[in-house]
């Protein structure tokens, strides 16, 4: 168990940026989730802790001890791969001793090592099958069991669970979860599901384009995203994003969009000042848009509902106020059809508005 | 949709007998020649399908009055060797090629491919000279060191293409799991290039078996002589061919041949589609 400390880290690929300034301290026993689109720099990161990938710059510390140049196999961490990467022609029992062996262990220890976590794992009963004879679970979790026979200082998981149904992928993730409190360990976590990131991390790094964007708690970066893009990429459905003016002064600030207008809370409306009269982004979570009764005067939307999606719990409504296109998600007791004219309430709270130019959110 | 039984008859069977019976009738001829006694094969009357008085004479023929036995134990020797040879060293090459990317990996993978293409014709007389100068002339080594030359190209290139079917992270995986290179590659990657490495095999083996010109021209003693360059030049005399002897040569020098085909075929075929299956 130890702290991975990450100064300045940048991996390039001949001219292309990968990763560019990463830094980050991940405390003991923590769970740290990397989370971004494809392509952002979140596994190539992984593979550099790994020791998959040379650093180009900057510095990787697990616990104490600088990494840069220590090899893969003595780096104390082990990894579960997106494909598990389990080892055909071996069996479930010799998958899960390769590492111990390798490590020159004794018999002995290796078997009670090897029952131990095959127990913790419920795969007990697999041990003398063959990869090809498992389902996706198992398999899974033989990936899973593979890593923590060896009390590594570090976990690496790199997009366990993509490869299951949407089902499994839930029970998975509770499971890693729990297994994170038994193993008290340090965990570093990549996924593009923010779902994933939400659930399982204690916090969450959001990378795009090779750069941290945010990192924080999964709540904070739910309600305050730092700049668009966490906003947009944080949450289900996406957050909603409108082009609109500032107008008003002094207290009484509102954002005018085509169809309709919202007033901005007073205690947020002194930091505003600079912005009145530009152009400046309204981010809105469908969650924080609900049927209303009657209009009110800079807090309700008149819409045209399109598109309507029952989830269950509650519905997606899409709708069309002036120009602009609207997620809104209203409970599930709703009754609309298409092109029903409806009132939406917003909540004002909890709106969001981003500099246009840069993207970054405005207080 | 069922097939009928006549339709799957002409669309499957009969082409299937024709074949079987294009590949087997040289075998089958070369079987009848070697039981007919002389007079009979020169008789134009007689039916050349059949055999009326079959003998062994040709068989003694070949094991007493040559010394047939001792070429074949010469081309199991060169082909062994050979093999081997060829096989350490383009695992060792192919790997590389595919998985350490060094600059040139690309390029060397292509030349080697070329290395290939060069016709023996072309090569055997530089090779000659070499030969001569590490005084190998006339000896089993002189095939055992030249056939690799043609050898290796090939079995990198077929191996090359087993090695990128293997998963990279399988190796990553082994090596963060605490093995070195060398350790991945004996414990994970030649395990699973089992069926690869032995097509590679049976390949180069058959080839050295059978290969004719370097065998032709750097070896003249009969006691160092291989199956195919032994029977040709010890059993054709001037011009009297004796084709009872050298079709029962032939066909004994086939069946090791056929033997390790036989046995290997399901990794050959394997090893020929590549992938790993999971």
């Amino acid at each position: 168990m130890a702290r991975v400390i990450l100064e300045n880290v940048s991996k390039y690929f001949n001219e292309v940026i990968a990763v560019k300034d990463f830094s980050l301290e991940i405390e003991d026993k923590e769970f740290v989730v990397f989370v971004g689109p494809s392509g952002c720099g979140k596994t190539t990161t992984l593979r550099m802790i790994a020791g998959l990938e040379e650093i180009t710059k900057g510095n990787i510390y697990i616990g104490d001890r600088l990494i840069n140049r220590i090899p893969a196999k003595d780096r104390d961490i082990a990894m579960v791969f997106q494909n598990y990467a389990l080892y055909p022609h071996m069996t479930v029992y010799q998958n899960l001793a390769f590492s111990l062996e390798m490590r020159k262990l004794s018999k002995k220890e290796i078997d009670e090592r090897v029952k131990e976590a095959a127990d913790l794992l419920e795969i007990s009963e697999l041990l003398h099958r063959k990869p090809k004879q498992l389902s996706g679970g198992q398999r899974q979790r033989v990936a899973v069991g593979r890593t923590i026979v060896r009390k590594p200082q570090v976990f690496l998981f790199d997009e366990p669970l993509s490869n299951l149904d949407a089902k499994l992928r839930v029970q998975m993730r509770g499971e890693l979860k729990k297994l994170h409190e038994r193993l008290s360990s340090t965990i570093i976590y990549v996924t593009h599901d923010q779902v994933e990131a939400m659930t399982m991390g204690d916090r969450i790094v959001v990378m795009k384009d090779g750069l941290i964007q945010q990192v924080g708690k999964p709540l904070d970066l739910y309600f305050h995203p730092i700049n668009k893009f966490v906003a947009g990429f944080i949450g289900s459905p996406t957050m909603n994003f409108i082009e609109t003016e500032l107008i008003g002064s002094e207290n009484r600030l509102f954002v005018q969009a085509d169809g309709f207008r919202l007033r901005i809370p007073e205690e947020r409306s002194r930091n505003l000042q600079n912005h009145v009269g530009k152009k400046i982004t309204l981010g809105i979570r469908p969650q924080d848009l609900s049927k209303a009764s009657a209009p009110v005067e800079g807090e309700t939307i008149e819409a045209l509902v399109e598109i309507i999606e029952p989830i269950g719990n509650e519905i997606y409504l899409d709708v069309k106020a002036g120009r602009d296109s609207l997620i809104a998600s209203v409970d599930p007791k709703t009754r609309v059809i298409p092109h029903q004219k409806i009132l939406l309430q917003a909540n004002l709270e909890n709106i969001h508005l981003f500099d246009p130019d840069d993207e970054k959110a405005l207080l | 949709m069922i097939e009928s039984f006549w339709s799957k008859f002409f669309r499957f069977y009969v082409p299937l007998i024709i074949f079987v019976i294009f590949l087997l009738f040289p075998f089958y001829w070369m079987f009848n020649t070697s039981l007919k006694p002389m007079k009979e094969l020169y008789n134009l009357k007689l039916n050349p399908f059949y055999v009326h008085q079959p003998t062994l004479e040709n068989m003694k023929t070949l094991l007493f009055d040559t010394i047939f036995l001792r070429w074949m134990y010469n081309t199991f020797f060169v082909a062994i060797l050979s093999t081997a040879i060829s096989l350490g060293a383009s695992l060792l090459a192919a790997y590389a090629i595919q998985r350490l990317k060094f600059k040139t990996s690309g390029p060397t993978g292509l030349a080697i491919f070329f290395g290939y293409l060069i016709p023996p014709t072309i090569l055997f007389i530089p090779l000659a000279t070499i030969i001569f100068d590490l005084r190998l002339w006339d000896s089993l080594w002189s095939l055992v060191l030249t056939y690799p030359t043609f050898l290796i190209p090939f079995c990198t290139w077929l191996l090359m293409g087993y090695f990128k079917s293997i998963p990279k992270e399988m190796e990553e995986c082994a090596m963060i799991d605490g093995a070195s290179r060398l350790r991945v590659f004996w414990r994970i990657v030649i395990p699973l290039c089992l069926p690869g490495i032995f097509s590679a095999g049976i390949f180069a083996f058959t080839l050295s078996w059978n290969e004719f010109l370097y065998a032709l021209a750097f070896i003249s003693t009969t006691e160092s002589k291989t199956v195919p360059i032994g029977l040709v030049t010890e059993l054709v005399r001037g011009d009297v061919y004796h084709w009872g002897p050298l079709m029962t040569g032939a066909l004994l020098a086939s069946v090791p041949v056929a033997l390790v085909y036989s046995f290997f075929v399901e990794h050959y075929v394997a090893g020929l589609t590549g992938a790993l299956k999971e």
